[in-house]
């Protein structure tokens, strides 16, 4: 059986008959079994999952109504809720958290028939961008296990390229899902903020996050947005999407579009060559498809790392407050402490980028530093999207490399906090702006893989599906040597 | 000059839900700990849901206080560590970036003193802290959050009272306005506080917090000031603090000063939009707003010539002004009036004994024909009054049942009367020689029948009776 294949490949396969889901999932199981060991992409995994296979071979053999996922077998960053069943943030002071109730998309994929294979690693509360920050250890690049596989979402996606699910839910709040698919080689979408229900996710920075799909294929993403998209009762600030259908006309092609390439991201210091060249080859590969391309530029971009670390510090410096060791994390006693004294000695239980981040927080929004940081962070935000809506007029589609190098070994960057923040450099836009992008492998280089980012207007996913099949087209990458 | 300002805090108990979850906004009734899900307890992963009927309960009271409402309304996060706060922030209103809260700049009219409203909020209720343990060691706290999240209104006024007792009227005209609303229930335990600030000529201002009720505020500022007046006297300088009322020992205490120093780092709450409260949606609300309490009180004194004092008691108090509406017509709109303000204010004085009343408008009515078909004797109409509270019987079976049909019938009347000369000898010789004394009589008439005697025709009789 070939576990490397798409989602809708699977779908066909399971409707005519060539294997069960059972078969399928036990098979993925076997596989989860014999290289996670290596690449540590799942920090827990479902008991149940061969018993939830077996139920929808069930309702198969006997006629009844089937959910459009057919079984296929998914992972969940482990930053997103499923009842009963621990949700780690992949952190000390969630260690034993067992949420009560599980996510919206979580509960649409289940309804739709999808079966849970278990829950992925992240660095710490999503912050990070090599899952080096994860307190129960790094997760490594499927496609060379020295190297780190991005991050934060780095479980999910390592899960999807070593072959241990089809497909995972992973989170974006400056590059968490698309920063990792372009490291690991798969495809990686952030959707427009409001587009995909929150209520679940555990937050970080809540005003620019979202969940997002991170596949094999690019029409799987798109599936897989079909399923979890659109308007919930529990998140105020989801959308209504009208209930489209993201794999309608996906091969229309992009003949006649117009394409902005961005000036700030494909010629900063940081870009490595072979990324470089590889934007040029894209670029090209756009245009023989019969789209037009021209450089765009940005002014406001050089500031955005800045201003995202501001927006994000302050959000999380108030999400991550709860988290007090006196209603979870408990590792000390909290009697005979006044409660004040005791918060500040108590939260010990962080590891060093969340810590970081959360005396951040505490900084630049506090009395007589907000204006020299906090707010002149949100002055860069309504800028930026002041420039980015402006953009969209002249272009259909905004492209730049989704990372301005190519995965680096594990451990390397760990020491160096500004090196990898701008990391972020190119996918933090996409979050400040609310706009959709999609990380598409575009390379692989040196056993080491490319992926292309490319950004479309709000609620355009549609549009942007269409962009990033045409291109996937073009592309023919080797298989993960794992 | 004296200036005290307050903040006030009024919890939106009518309301069905809490602020951003379905949990009962009414928490009083419930086990500790038995009123909460995964959103009041910010559990992780959980978001708000905005309550719109909160949103407009609030944005009625803002209207009600002659406040700007804005077209437009956000929250945000205050963020402060406290055991009482699931989340570890407070989601509130500000309006440092223009207006964003529910109420602008408002007033309330206070005998004729306009007392300014600087903004009115919506924000969560944290929970419950209890204090127990007798001892120091033995000192533990424990934390009740059934009413986290209960919707809150807070309004902040200028500091334009000059004494307390103003603050008193105030807080009254305010309670009654809540009522009349039908938004919130301020005598419930809990369901309005306040805190307030004082200073004097010279002073720096000084904020008074943890006052358990409005008695207590009353006393409080009484303390404060007599406090800071004493030190005045004494020419030593009033420091600009936060005080906390004692409630055991009625004193206010200086607080440390590091809680004024805390820095809350509000920003916004990016997981509620913004609220649009459009036009229309304003006259809505407007049109489903019961009739002010001063447009009520106006209108019963124009209307149906009742004495101002009694259209004030009927007009700021829910309970009676809705008996009495549905109670009278043009005819009878003064003795009804009169009944109630009179006698059943009397019979029932608490919220409690609202509650638990079986009288109807119907019985006010019918009570009332009654007298002044000359059936009864507003005597009567008393003791019947007391029977229908209890049993909520109609009142024609009341009457009967009681035996309180009027003795207008003269030769049973003239019998009575011949009996009291009988038994009254001294008093009839006083009547006859001063007149004025004459109601000794009548009174006795009275005893003897239960108050069941017409009165007028008794006088006129036992009058004649003199002069033979």
């Amino acid at each position: 059986m070939n576990l490397n294949t798409s989602i809708l490949q699977y779908i066909e396969d399971v409707k005519s008959g060539t294997f069960t889901t059972e078969e399928f999932v036990t098979e993925t199981l076997q596989r989860i079994k014999d290289v996670d060991e290596k690449v540590h992409a799942y920090l827990s995994l479902n008991d149940s999952a061969i018993n939830d296979a077996k139920l929808i071979d069930k309702k198969i053999a006997s006629g009844e109504k089937v959910g459009q996922c057919y079984g296929f077998p998914i992972s969940i960053k482990d930053n997103i809720c499923i009842t009963g069943t621990k949700t780690t943030c992949a952190s000390k002071i969630l260690e034993n958290f067992v949420a009560p109730y599980t996510a919206t998309v979580v509960n649409r994929l289940q309804d739709e028939d999808a079966v849970i294979t278990g829950k992925t690693n992240l660095d710490e509360f999503a912050m990070g961008l090599t899952t080096e920050f994860s307190a129960f250890g790094a997760t490594k690049n499927p496609w060379n296990l020295d190297y780190v596989p991005g991050g934060s979402s780095g479980g999910s996606a390592a899960s999807v390229a070593a072959n241990e699910c089809l497909a995972s839910l992973g989170s974006d709040t400056g590059g968490s899902v698309r920063n990792p698919a372009s490291f690991c080689s798969v495809v990686g979408l952030k959707p427009t903020y409001g587009l995909i229900s929150r209520y679940g996710l555990i937050s970080y920075a809540n005003s620019i996050e979202q969940i997002g799909p991170m596949t094999k294929t690019v029409k799987d993403s798109a599936f897989l947005l079909n399923v979890i998209a659109g308007q919930d009762a529990n998140d105020d600030t989801t959308i209504d999407n009208k209930n489209s259908n993201y794999l309608e006309n996906i091969e229309n092609g992009i003949e006649g579009k117009k394409i902005g390439i961005i000036k700030e991201m494909t010629t900063s210091d940081g870009l490595s060559s072979e990324v470089s060249n590889s934007t040029k080859e894209a670029i090209h590969d756009f245009e023989s498809l019969g789209a037009s391309c021209d450089e765009v530029s940005l002014p406001t971009i050089p500031y955005t790392v800045a201003a995202y670390y501001t927006i994000t510090s302050t959000e999380a410096g108030s999400n991550l407050a709860r988290y007090d060791n006196i209603r979870y994390g408990y590792e000390m006693e909290s009697e005979g402490y006044e409660y004040n004294s005791y918060i500040s000695k108590s939260r010990t239980k962080f590891g060093p980028e969340v810590t970081r981040r959360i005396i951040l927080g505490g900084f630049v929004p506090s009395a007589g530093h907000a204006g020299k940081y906090f707010l002149k962070a949100l002055k860069v935000k309504s800028k930026l999207i002041s420039e980015i809506n402006s953009s969209f007029k002249k272009f259909d589609y905004l492209i730049a490399p989704t990372a301005p190098v190519q995965p680096f070994k594990s451990g390397e960057k760990i020491d160096d906090p500004v090196t990898l923040m701008l990391l972020d450099y190119n996918t933090v836009t996409a979050n400040l702006t609310g706009k959709p992008a999609i990380s598409i492998p575009y390379r692989v280089s040196n056993g080491l893989p490319i992926g292309m980012q490319i950004m479309a207007n709000t609620l355009e996913e549609k549009s942007l599906f269409q962009a990033a099949y045409a291109l996937e087209t073009k592309t023919k990458l080797p298989e993960v040597p794992l | 000059m004296t200036k005290i300002g307050l903040e006030i805090h009024c919890q939106l108990t009518k309301l069905e839900s809490k602020l951003f979850c379905s949990c009962k906004a009414n928490y009083r009734e419930f086990e500790p700990n038995h009123n909460i899900c995964p959103v009041c307890m910010g559990l992780p992963g959980s978001l708000p849901r905005l309550n719109q009927k909160a949103v407009e309960s609030a944005t009625s009271i803002a209207m009600a206080l002659n406040c700007t409402t804005p077209e437009k309304i956000a929250f945000f996060r205050k963020n402060y560590f406290y055991p009482d706060l699931p989340k570890n922030f407070q989601i509130t209103q500000l309006n440092v970036y223009g207006d964003m809260s529910v109420g602008g700049e408002g007033y309330v009219d206070v005998e004729g003193k306009k007392i300014k409203i600087r903004r009115i909020q919506l924000e969560e209720d944290p929970g419950r802290l209890i204090y127990e343990g007798a001892s120091e060691r033995t000192k533990i706290t424990l934390v009740d959050y059934n009413r986290a999240g209960t919707p809150l209104v807070e309004i902040v006024t200028d500091p334009d009272f000059e004494n307390p007792r103003q603050v008193r009227v105030f807080l009254n005209i305010l309670s009654d306005l809540l009522e009349n609303l039908g938004v919130a229930e301020p005598g419930l335990e809990g369901a309005m506080r306040a805190d307030g600030n004082v200073s004097i000529e010279g002073g720096n201002k000084v904020e008074i917090k943890n006052i358990g009720s409005f008695h207590d505020l009353e006393k409080a500022l009484h303390f404060e000031l007599t406090r800071q007046q004493s030190l005045s006297e004494r020419d030593i300088e009033i420091a600009m603090e936060t005080r906390h009322w004692d409630d055991r020992r009625k004193i206010t205490i200086s607080s440390r000063s590091k809680e004024e120093d805390q820095d809350y780092r509000y920003f916004l709450e990016n997981d509620i939009p913004w609220v649009k409260i459009n036009q229309e949606t304003r006259n809505v609300l407007k049109e489903k707003m019961p009739e002010s309490i001063g447009s009520k009180r106006e209108r019963y004194v124009e209307k149906y010539d009742i004495a101002p004092q009694v259209a004030d008691i009927l007009s700021s108090d829910k309970y009676y002004s809705k008996l009495f509406e549905n109670a009278h017509d043009e005819s009878n709109a003064k003795d009804i009036a009169n009944l109630i303000t009179t006698d059943l204010l009397g019979f029932i004085d608490t919220k409690e004994k609202q509650q638990n009343s079986k009288i109807t408008s119907q019985h006010l009515s019918d009570l009332v024909d009654a007298m002044n078909s000359k059936a009864i004797t507003r005597n009567s109409a008393k003791v019947a009054l007391q029977e229908i509270i209890k049993s909520g019987k109609n009142t024609k079976d009341v009457l009967q049942e009681m035996d309180l049909g009027q003795v207008s019938d003269s030769s049973e009347i003239d019998m009575i009367i011949s009996q009291i000369f009988e038994e009254e000898k001294q008093a009839v010789i006083d009547a006859k020689e001063r007149p004025e004394t004459v109601n000794f009589l009548v009174g006795k008439v009275m005893q003897k029948t239960k108050g069941k005697a017409d009165p007028v025709k008794t006088l006129e009789l036992i009058k004649s009776k003199l002069d033979q």
